[in-house]
């Protein structure tokens, strides 16, 4: 799902009911049942920052929020008035622990703002609780510097998340989100750029047929989905912590917020 | 100089890199230290002082005061960076996105609301040569 920041910003100002939002919210409207009956005990959230945790100090390509708590960040505007994200430490030491001998060498991080990347999704999906329902583990990927992750790798760090999940001790209700895209250019003359074709073709693959996706190159995602739009290979890693086989519960495009396009799936093993 | 890049014949688009993120590194850094209401107070007080504090290019420095969007990204800037120089400006990114590609905001939100820019004519720097023969 997509976490473009004035989506936050129209919530935060009580803009949701105009026309040009409202369009962007009932696409949700389902999804936010789906979750209130769901009840995750944790979601981990994959997504990534956007100069805010991390800046061009250090740049972990892959990290892992396992803090206590996650204190919102101010990004330029003052913090959004949004509650403070609860962690799940226990977990997270866990999967951390778990991939890493998986030979995925994650960042291991102990104290982390979160931003808009993390706290959109979890408004689209809650609207404005005064404390988020449940814990959250950020997963942040670098997708800013040039060379995110590949799909594949995004893929297989999945698999090796679902691994770490299923061996926890305690029978936990896990819900994964993979955030940001679709298709969007947010810099220079080429900005505005967006490919629903190419979009579309990703939600179908996603349910039917990820590992064809796995394949997508990095050059592939900047011409066709645009510059900002490379950040799809955050949705393999969600998909590769699902079975191969999912149901398709509910599918949600369209365009434009801002400059983006918006897409949302919810995907559920069979059984 | 770096070798040439696959990526370097997509029209209009700059690829934030590590040469361009060595490149950028204090325009970058300059921006993210607006995130706290103490800096962004005293670069509005005085804006040629708060830069001259960062080992900056002057032609960065010009770009930033001269909130020159494209000079800044030809610099090294990234706009997940530049984001908090706007967002001190209490500009969107569609305001900067509109300026970037050189139309006005009314005309580039009316590109948007039509779908946005097509991938059709937009995908090689050939395809831009044509386009304006």
């Amino acid at each position: 799902m997509s976490h473009v920041p004035a989506i936050g910003a129209a919530l935060d100002n009580g803009k949701s009911g105009e026309p040009y939002w409202k369009k962007v919210f009932d696409g949700f409207e389902r999804s936010k049942e789906w979750i209130r009956k769901v009840k995750p005990d944790v979601i981990l959230l994959v997504y990534n920052d956007h100069a805010v945790a991390f800046s061009l100090d250090i740049i972990p390509t892959f990290a892992l929020g396992c803090a206590a708590e996650f204190p919102v960040a101010d990004e330029g505007w003052g913090p959004r008035p949004v509650p403070k994200v609860i962690g799940h430490p226990e977990l997270a030491a866990h999967i951390a622990q778990s991939v890493i001998l998986d030979e995925f060498d994650l960042t291991v991080v102990n104290k982390m703002e979160v931003d808009h990347g993390l706290t959109v999704p979890l408004s689209l999906m809650y609207g404005q609780p005064k404390a988020w329902p449940c814990p959250v583990i950020p997963l942040p990927v670098n997708v800013v510097v040039y060379p995110p992750p590949t799909a594949h790798r995004c893929y297989q760090l999945g698999r090796a998340l679902r691994k770490a999940i299923r061996s926890y001790d305690e029978d936990l209700r896990v819900v994964v989100f993979g955030t940001g895209g679709m298709s969007h250019q947010l810099q220079g003359p080429r900005a505005g750029f967006i490919n629903s074709k190419f979009d579309r073709r990703f939600l179908d693959l996603m349910t039917k047929d990820p590992k064809a996706l796995t394949r997508i190159t990095h050059l592939e995602l900047l011409r066709e989905a645009g510059s900002e739009g490379i950040e799809l290979v955050m949705w393999l890693i969600m998909r590769g912590a699902l079975d191969e086989k999912v149901r398709e519960v509910h599918r949600f495009y369209h365009v434009p917020a801002s400059n983006t396009a918006v897409g949302h799936l919810i995907l559920e093993n069979l059984k | 100089m770096a070798k040439a890049n696959d990526y370097d014949d997509i029209p209009g688009t700059t690829v934030f890199d590590a040469q361009r993120s060595r490149q950028g590194y204090h325009l970058n850094m300059f921006c993210m230290s607006l995130m706290k209401a103490e800096n962004r107070e005293a670069f509005k007080a005085n804006e040629r002082a708060y830069l001259d504090r960062w080992p900056m290019t002057e032609e960065q420095k010009q770009a930033v005061l001269d909130r020159d969007w494209n000079g800044m990204i030809d610099r090294g800037g990234n706009i997940y960076y530049l984001a908090k120089l706007f967002f001190t400006d209490q500009k969107s990114f569609q305001y900067v996105a509109a300026i970037m590609t050189g139309s006005t905001q009314e005309e580039y939100a009316a590109m948007m609301l039509k779908g946005g820019r097509p991938p059709e004519g937009n995908r090689y720097k050939k395809d831009w040569k044509k386009k304006r023969g």
